[in-house]
């Protein structure tokens, strides 16, 4: 058991936990703009996959990452266009429409790649950025400062994000039209704005989180994301509808995922038994949120669409 | 629309909604197959035949819908309760589970008992996946959604664990090849063959069990109980209902029927065990995300869900046969189910409006009336969030 | 209520109507064109397992051999397979291939419905003692071993990671032997195999070679179609890589050394003449070596040095011999 703990290992571990965090992070943080504000968008997975697609074939067609992460969050942001127009204008079921955009952009994700790609060709990836003093420090080096820019960025939007809601007239307009929708109505903020402001943001996001994590592994598949939407909506309420919370919670989800992998090249988990430890992020995940999630609290208006008078 | 249409043509207009939701989606796929160069009518005619032009056509389409009936109708009893149940998969998986462990490790029996019994070892194999975020969510607060979504993840892994591991095949031992399947299960425990070769009794089941969802839920005190839990939850605590229970207890019939469907889809199959890939749908199929579109196809009650349910199967089935015919992926058929959803659902609060205003010129609406404004009625009480009076949904204050 | 009932019917009868009226024939075909249908776990260009047999196939509509090819993929659900598979045998066709060890228990079931048609199912060894159904399977183990040994020549540190799928079939052969060849090459070395429990988890297959990477390696090898994740890691770490089940070269060209390539075109062109002569099963069929349904395939923009390209031919001869 020594040999896990080398220095050497769990440096490669963080270092892991944190690129596997990222593409979870970006969707997460997009979706708790849009619950913050009252609107549960199921379909976060569905909208990755077409970031993903879509960031793919940019790179793939035009060699340029940046590029192909730009397109990933256009298509994004008229996926969060459109599922605004549902939640909010139509005021459908947003736990039922959620689940047809997952199965839209299941599919087409998968389509568009089997006719406009077939053979999975691979594609440039973000370069590493190794922040100049800071990454030559051993270990921490590593772990911490020699990632790609995109991966920086994602985190840089932690601090960011909690400024703009808790802090900005738009982030306040965000939780009030997410607890009081009446209230805010009639003091004058726009719920219906609000809510399709706080909806594009979230498609943006989640079709940047799935562009990321295309480029990042250079490549495209079917279902690539492998269900990380879901896991991204589970986060948001892992993370009491907080920033910070999400990050921890995607750190968590990361570093026990890269754990495992770290256990299994190094055979201490034995081949039968790899399965059960698979589990184990699901597991730890609804654990902790047993024993913490008396003090949470979702938005009072979440799933609810707004009707003036009602 | 400011065309004026009398009660019987908004009726008629309301019950068409889902008819049409289809043919927008078909529009659109036409559209995509045009793109992809395709021909649209031999794709869709190929579809069709596919789905429904023969006996074997009709028999495959038959098979493919019995799960999502299945799992439709939980979700109609979920949804009626208030509570979304996104863990179908899950549940799926562990009635398949716990299904083909009776099959292995019961000893002989005549089939009459042995079906019976393998399949209520899949109910109960369900009904404990849908029972723990029940329990979770009335006793720890944990949100369902968030419970649902990791225990699909767990049952994954549980199922390639047990399949690879203390289930497996002692033949694939031998062989060195060590595929994660079972042996085949016993004979006896085959579902009955009701015509042909492969048309068995799920789709029986599964209509029987939908019809049995209804009475239970219009025609008994249970069913009222998890239908007042829906409409309000306030109103129903205030009536004296406990809540709580209602909801774990609605999650626990939702997965008992998921559980049941996982079942019939392992004695039902081809091979006569249970196998997986490893992927995460490798053995449902999507049943479980699909399921959840044709309860919705069929306006959440349990006896339209019969005819989406058909519907959804053919649409499955074609894809197939059209990806056969004109090489178009049947991924396009996922994502049209995916475009019903969503015209469907959006289509809902207009829907409800053409039916509501009926309700004021006739105030004796019966249970068929009242199912199928469906949607509308349900949403107005979310399962997660304070009402107006600062309480949660458990009656406690903030 | 009754309305809607009656609605659907309607339409549905319509549509029947409509579809019948306007599709093909599909019974028409010359009696004397040899159909082959071929269902698959993955799509026919995954530069991996299905894209092997589909290759295969496709060469031998070339050659005339067989008159026609009908794949489908994305059957990664045994029960959807096993329905595709049953659909083509009732269609006609002559040899119904089943590309996948899981299908195994469904081939079991339908052969027995349709004695008049060939099935085959690969990568297996067993026929389940039918007499129309044949069993392939590869032993891939041999070209891992060839593959090993250069491995272990090129490495530096030492430290050799392989990717690999679930612990099963065609993907345990293969990493046994590689492992083999590697230890065989160098006793000493560490040779590290990540099992990811997936086919198709891209990601987890990327993760997997950076924790490979990590622990040492700066060879390495992986089987299955989620291997392009890893390759990629490969690719951008500069590390090398062996291929196996249709040459990778071209998804990495600076890193990809060689790889194993499957060639069923032999085999199947031999099962198809024991079709023709009336033999439709009961046999086992394994491409190797020595029957060139295996050959290891080099990245000309690789710059493999002499010796140890050599040492790959000399390893390959042994099989040839034995063979």
């Amino acid at each position: 058991m020594s040999e896990v703990f080398t220095t050497a290992v769990m440096v490669a571990v963080v270092a892991s936990a944190i690129r596997l965090a990222v593409p979870l992070l970006l969707a997460s943080l997009g979706e708790t703009f849009g619950q913050r504000s009252g609107v549960l968008n199921l379909g976060v997975d569905g909208m990755m996959l077409l970031g993903a697609f879509t960031g793919y074939y940019a790179v793939l067609k035009t060699g340029n990452v940046w590029l192909g992460l730009l397109a990933a969050g256009i298509v994004g942001l008229f996926l969060g266009l459109a599922s605004a127009v549902i939640a909010v204008t139509l005021k459908a079921e947003q736990g039922i429409s959620g689940i047809g955009i997952y199965l839209f952009g299941l599919g087409m994700s998968d389509l568009l790649f089997q006719k406009l790609v077939g053979t999975p060709i691979p594609i440039d990836t973000f370069p590493k950025v190794y922040i100049p003093i800071l990454s030559d420090i051993p270990y921490i080096g590593e772990m911490f400062f020699q990632h790609s820019l995109v991966i920086y960025l994602a985190f840089a939007a932690i601090p960011v994000a909690t400024f703009v809601i808790n802090r900005t007239t738009f982030g306040m307009n965000i939780r009030a039209v997410g607890e009081y929708p009446d209230a805010a109505d009639t003091l004058g903020v726009s719920v219906a704005g609000t809510r399709y402001a706080t909806e594009i943001i979230g498609g943006t996001l989640a079709g940047l989180a799935g562009g990321v994590l295309a480029i990042t592994l250079g490549i495209f598949q079917q279902n690539l994301t492998n269900g990380a939407g879901f896991i991204a909506i589970a986060l948001v309420y892992f993370g009491n509808w907080r920033p910070t919370g999400i990050m921890l919670g995607a750190l968590l989800f990361g570093f026990v995922n890269a754990l495992v992998l770290e256990l299994k090249t190094l055979e201490i988990i034995p081949r039968d038994l790899s399965n059960l430890a698979a589990m184990a992020p699901a597991i730890i995940t609804i654990l902790a949120l047993v024993f913490v999630a008396k003090r949470f609290r979702a938005p009072s208006a979440l799933t609810k669409p707004f009707t003036r008078g009602k | 629309m400011s065309i004026n249409l009398n009660a019987k043509q908004r009726r008629w207009l309301a019950y068409s909604i889902p008819v049409l939701a289809v043919f927008a989606a078909l529009l659109f796929g036409a559209i995509m197959l045009v793109l992809l160069g395709a021909n649209p009518i031999e794709g869709y005619s190929e579809m069709f035949v596919g789905a429904f032009g023969s006996g074997d056509a009709l028999i495959a389409t038959l098979l493919k819908a019995t799960p999502l009936l299945f799992v439709g109708t939980g979700i109609v009893i979920a949804f009626r309760a208030g509570v979304i149940n996104i863990g179908a998969e899950g549940q799926m998986v562990l009635g398949g589970l716990f299904a083909a462990m009776a099959g292995l490790y019961l000893p002989e029996m005549p089939a009459i008992i042995m079906v019976p019994l393998v399949l209520l070892a899949g109910v109960l194999g369900g009904a404990l996946w849908g029972w723990i975020p029940g329990a979770l969510k009335a006793y720890y607060r944990v949100n369902e959604i968030l419970s649902t979504i990791m225990l699909n993840i767990v049952a994954v892994q549980l199922m390639a664990y047990l399949l690879r591991g203390p289930l497996i095949d002692p033949a694939e031992i031998e062989r060195g090849t060590r595929i994660p399947q079972t042996a085949r299960l016993a004979e006896s425990a085959d579902l009955p063959i009701l015509f042909g070769d492969r048309l068995h009794i799920g789709p029986v089941l599964a209509v029987l069990c939908a019809i049995a969802t209804y009475y239970l839920l219009w025609r008994t005190p249970l069913g009222y109980r998890l239908r007042a839990v829906g409409l309000s939850e306030h109103a129903a605590r205030y009536a004296g209902i406990p809540v709580r229970r209602t909801i774990a207890l609605a999650l626990t019939l939702s997965g008992a029927l998921a559980g049941l469907a996982g079942a019939v889809l392992v004695f039902g199959s081809e091979s006569h065990r249970m196998v997986t890939d490893g992927s995460t749908m490798g053995f449902t199929g999507g049943a479980g995300f699909n399921g959840i579109v044709a309860a919705l196809l069929g306006g959440l009650h349990p006896l339209w869900t019969i005819p989406a349910s058909f519907l959804f199967g053919g649409l499955i089935v074609g894809g197939q046969a059209l990806q056969r015919a004109v090489q178009v992926p049947s991924a396009l058929i996922v994502a049209l189910n995916g475009l019903v959803v969503i015209f469907v659902v959006a289509a809902d609060r207009y829907r409800a409006k053409l039916l509501s205003v009926d309700t004021r010129e006739h105030p004796d609406m019966d249970a068929d009336d009242e199912a199928a404004t469906g949607m509308g009625a349900i949403h107005d009480a979310a399962p997660t969030g304070t009402d107006s009076y600062g309480q949660d949904e458990f009656g406690e204050g903030r | 209520m009754k309305r809607r009932s009656i609605t659907l019917v309607v339409l549905i009868a319509v549509l029947a109507l409509v579809a019948a009226a306007c599709s093909s024939d599909d019974d028409g075909g010359d009696s004397g064109d040899f159909k082959v249908a071929i269902v698959a776990p993955s799509t026919a260009n995954d530069l991996a397992f299905t894209q092997s047999i589909v290759d295969a196939a496709n060469l031998l509509v070339e050659n005339g051999t067989i008159g026609e090819v009908a794949v489908t993929g994305g059957m990664f659900v045994v029960d959807d397979a096993a329905v595709a598979i049953r659909d083509y045998a009732s269609e006609g066709y002559d040899l119904v291939i089943g590309h996948g060890s899981q299908y195994g228990g469904s081939i079991s079931e339908i052969a027995k419905d349709f004695p008049e048609t060939s099935f085959a199912w690969g990568t297996s060894a067993d026929t389940f003692g039918l007499a129309n159904v044949y069993a392939y399977e590869a032993a891939s183990d041999q070209g891992g071993r060839v593959m090993g040994l250069m491995a272990a020549a090129l490495s530096s540190s030492d430290n050799v990671g392989i990717v690999g799928p679930i612990e099963v079939g065609d993907a345990k052969l293969y990493v046994d032997g590689f492992k083999a060849g590697v230890l065989a090459g160098k006793p000493s070395a560490t040779v590290n195999v990540n099992y990811i429990d997936s086919f198709s988890d891209v990601a987890l297959a990327a993760e997997a070679a950076q924790s490979l990477i990590g622990a040492g390696a700066d060879v390495m090898s992986g089987t299955a179609q989620m291997v392009t994740g890893a390759i990629g890691v490969a690719k951008t770490e500069g590390v090398l890589w062996f291929g196996t089940q249709a040459n990778q070269a071209e998804l990495a060209p600076a890193i990809v050394v060689a790889s194993q390539v499957y060639h069923w075109e032999h085999m199947l062109e031999e099962m198809v003449g024991n079709i023709k002569d009336g033999k439709l099963g009961g046999e086992l069929y394994e491409i190797t070596f020595a029957n060139e349904g295996l050959v290891i395939e080099y990245n000309p923009d690789y710059d493999l040095s002499d010796d140890v390209k050599k040492l790959g031919d000399e390893a390959v001869q042994v099989f040839k011999d034995e063979g």
